[in-house]
């Protein structure tokens, strides 16, 4: 039996015999998910359980190295952890953007105390955090972004706002873009800063979206102190560190364009039916229903194909830049086109004849897709200047 | 399969557009034209390319090719497309070989197989009847005479018709119009009395033809496959074709969209390069991902007529209507951001744009294929 296997049948066992019952069954919904933090949200008793008996063993975050609370295992390793768990249909016991954001951009560019002081409670989800880079007045634009980082000899004066924070008031830190300087071009003097929510001049105000939730803040800081051990990296070179962590959220948010489930047409076919040729009887709809799946086809398959060239040693293609703009543009045509095919029921808000509003709300939120994590036209920018290498006006 | 290219047909990629960028470039074609050139590609440069053994690319060892397969000759027919060079390599090699390789017997590939490898027999295929491609609406008609049968009727859309020394003709030899049995495919010499050839001119400049048939008389040992069953192996053979006509507009639309591309680096207006504009600029970039798109799906249903998967129908369509789609916008862009260059004869760009659309038609355009592919997904 060679070590994996061996592993495989370890880690099938300790599934089996820690694996709550309740926990073997898919998330409805990303706010399904357990999030940790110092005051979690529970959804059901079991998922805290779930959580601290995968982070004893560094599983939360399989992939992380030991000495910072991680699992230390290889890519094979982890796989297989994936697989196993796929197997008794096991959800994944914490999500959270420490895990997705903060981390990696710790694990690039902290000091060796940044990262033994947060990546373990990262792992243990003991500590949720946010992300604060958007402004009122720096969106696209965002290294014009003005929240303003004083030096105050022994910690830094934090005075501004942010706005789109997502889940700001759950978030017990906050990983903040901040300027530390204004003498320079923009991109300069902006810092990466971690900072308590707790902390006194911290506010969050929950902006309520189109489509009925709350998954985002505007959140204020007035005369906020910051420690200086808590600054990411280079003062000045914050920007740096956010465009690594543009990369990681443009990468998540491009994926949420393979949804499994029933497909469109499948749908379609239900509520409006075939002709006598076995064709969707109406035939516009159709037009646009197979255009949708043919592209959605060639993405992914675009996906698996750049996957496939990095394995193979070929580096991270030209192909990767479209990522965003395409999987969220599609994304958008799946829902637009899932209301559109269910017709009456797809514009159903609320109650159980429309499983509360789901379809519609589902709708509603991903015309955001395409705005958050840089906009479409901000992806279109970047692939004609730095794959086209078009010139600026 | 890992949609990625080995070393050795990286190798095959760089020989390809090597040779052809030298040998069978877009001025080459020009000059075919102009000189109103009857077959509409150059003997000589055929001979080379088949002396390169491209001819005998996915043809089995055992039928005198290289049994390399068709992720191999779907990367020459990309280097094909980029220099819209002419020769027979769609017309024997994709189509009428492929089609040999389905339908054929064991002595049949053997009589003709090693004869297209080595590039000294040349063959094409006659199917197409109407506007559009609609195969099993196939009316010629195969009637039995004795031991041998006699064809009738009329083909249009046959490719490379005047250099081609055989045709293998499709013919219906029971039912009707639409069904999948009766019909059967036949070979012929081109110089078969009862035959007639009418030369037709088209837009990309390669020769095509129409060809009657007037009881042409053909012996049973030249019936390709078993009488009235020709369809399972002629649509997959054809399924086939779409995909490497898909590469061939792969590399056609990479290269417009190429040209282009520089063409807005160069091309000044107001003071500044037109491709600092911004309404260029995301023209440009969402053509980009399409072709990125269009390269993945292509080399997916390269690997799956390699793989041997049995049902090539969804994957052929979805490749061949994805790649019109593509084709036809990265042509049409090219020659509108050229502005008025690309509008004249003198401009090669415009060459893109009409080599495109003769692939786009042949064997089923976007509309034929995007329906087949929504057929094949249930609605």
């Amino acid at each position: 039996m060679t070590d994996l296997d061996q592993f495989r049948q370890e880690t099938r066992s300790w599934l089996h015999a820690n694996c709550p019952e309740s926990m073997r069954t898919p998330a409805r919904g990303f706010d399904d998910f357990y999030a940790g933090g110092r005051n979690p949200e529970i959804g059901h008793p079991d998922q805290k359980l779930w959580c601290d008996r995968m982070a004893e063993r560094g599983w939360t975050v399989p992939h992380w190295p030991k000495e910072y609370g991680g699992g230390g295992l290889s890519k094979d390793e982890v796989k297989v952890l994936r697989q196993e768990m796929m197997r008794i249909s096991a959800r994944s016991p914490l999500e959270s953007f420490g895990i997705s954001m903060l981390g990696p951009a710790l694990l690039k560019f902290g000091n060796e105390e940044q990262k033994q002081e947060h990546l373990p409670k990262i792992v243990r989800g003991e500590i949720r955090w946010c992300q604060g880079y958007s402004e009122p007045n720096a969106g696209s634009d965002l290294a014009s972004l003005a929240t303003k980082a004083e030096d105050k000899g022994d910690h830094y004066l934090i005075n501004g706002q942010k706005v789109w924070t997502s889940y700001a008031d759950k978030a017990d830190w906050i990983f903040c873009l901040v300027r530390t300087d204004n003498s320079g071009s923009k991109h300069e003097g902006i810092s990466f800063i971690l900072f308590d929510m707790a902390d006194p001049g911290v506010t969050t105000r929950p902006i309520k979206l189109i489509s009925g939730s709350s998954p985002f803040c505007e959140t204020f800081f007035d005369n906020v102190k910051a420690e200086k051990r808590n600054l990411i990296g280079e003062v000045g070179k914050g920007w740096t560190i956010a465009k690594y962590l543009l990369t990681h959220e443009r990468e998540m948010i491009s994926g949420f364009g393979t949804a499994v489930g029933q497909s469109v047409g499948e749908i379609a076919v239900d509520t409006i039916g075939l002709d006598v040729s076995g064709r969707l009887a109406n035939g516009v709809l159709r037009h646009a229903v197979a255009q949708y799946q043919l592209d959605t086809l060639a993405f992914t398959t675009t996906l698996a194909r750049v996957g496939d060239e990095a394995k193979a040693g070929q580096g991270l293609g030209a192909a990767s830049s479209i990522f965003k703009y395409y999987g969220t543009e599609l994304n958008k045509r799946r829902n637009e086109l899932t209301v559109a095919a269910l017709g009456e029921s797809g514009l159903g808000w609320d109650g159980e004849v429309y499983s509360d509003g789901k379809v519609c709300r589902d709708w509603l939120r991903s015309r955001a897709n395409s705005i958050e994590g840089g906009t479409s036209e901000v992806q279109l920018n970047i692939i004609a200047k730095r794959v086209l290498g078009l010139p600026d006006a | 399969m890992a949609l990625v290219l080995n070393e050795e047909q990286v190798m095959l990629k760089d020989a390809a557009a090597g040779f052809l960028s030298e040998k069978a470039t877009v001025a080459h074609l020009r000059a075919l034209r102009n000189e109103r050139n009857a077959q509409g590609f150059s003997n000589e440069t055929w001979v080379e390319m088949a002396q390169m053994g491209w001819a005998g690319i996915a043809i089995p060892e055992q039928y005198g090719g290289s049994g390399y397969g068709y992720t191999g000759l779907g990367l020459v027919l990309e280097q094909v497309g980029r220099n819209l060079s002419a020769s027979p390599l769609q017309s024997s090699v994709l189509i009428a070989a492929t089609i040999i390789s389905e339908l054929g017997s064991a002595q049949q590939k053997q009589a003709l197989l090693p004869a297209i490898a080595a590039g000294t027999l040349k063959m094409s295929l006659a199917l197409q009847e109407g506007h559009h491609h609609a195969p099993l609406n196939s009316m010629a008609t195969a009637t039995r005479d004795g031991d041998d049968f006699l064809l009738s009727g009329t083909k249009v859309m046959v490719l490379d018709a005047t250099s081609a020394e055989r045709f293998i003709v499709v013919a219906r030899s029971s039912g009707t119009v639409g069904d999948e049995q009766g019909l059967s495919a036949f070979v012929i010499d081109a110089g078969s009395s009862g035959l007639s050839l009418q030369n037709r001119e088209m837009v990309d400049s390669r020769n095509v033809g129409a060809l009657t048939l007037d009881n042409v008389r053909v012996a049973a040992a030249d019936l390709l496959g078993e009488e009235n069953h020709a369809w399972p192996g002629l649509s997959r053979a054809l399924d086939i074709i779409n995909i490497g006509l898909s590469a061939e507009l792969l590399g056609l639309s990479a290269e417009a969209f190429e040209r282009t591309v520089a063409y807005l680096k160069e091309r000044k207006q107001f003071g500044q390069a037109i491709g600092s504009f911004q309404g260029l600029q995301h023209r440009a970039a969402e053509l980009f991902a399409e072709l990125e798109l269009a390269r993945s799906i292509v080399l997916k249903a390269l690997h799956a007529i390699d793989a041997a998967e049995e049902d090539l129908a969804l994957i052929a369509s979805a490749a061949k209507a994805k790649l019109c789609e593509v084709a036809q916008r990265a042509t049409n862009e090219a020659v509108q951001m050229h502005g008025g260059i690309g509008m004249t004869d003198e401009h090669d760009i415009g060459f893109f744009m009409k080599r495109a659309r003769m692939a786009q038609h042949a064997f089923g355009d976007y509309y034929y294929h995007l329906d087949r592919y929504a057929r094949l997904n249930g609605f």
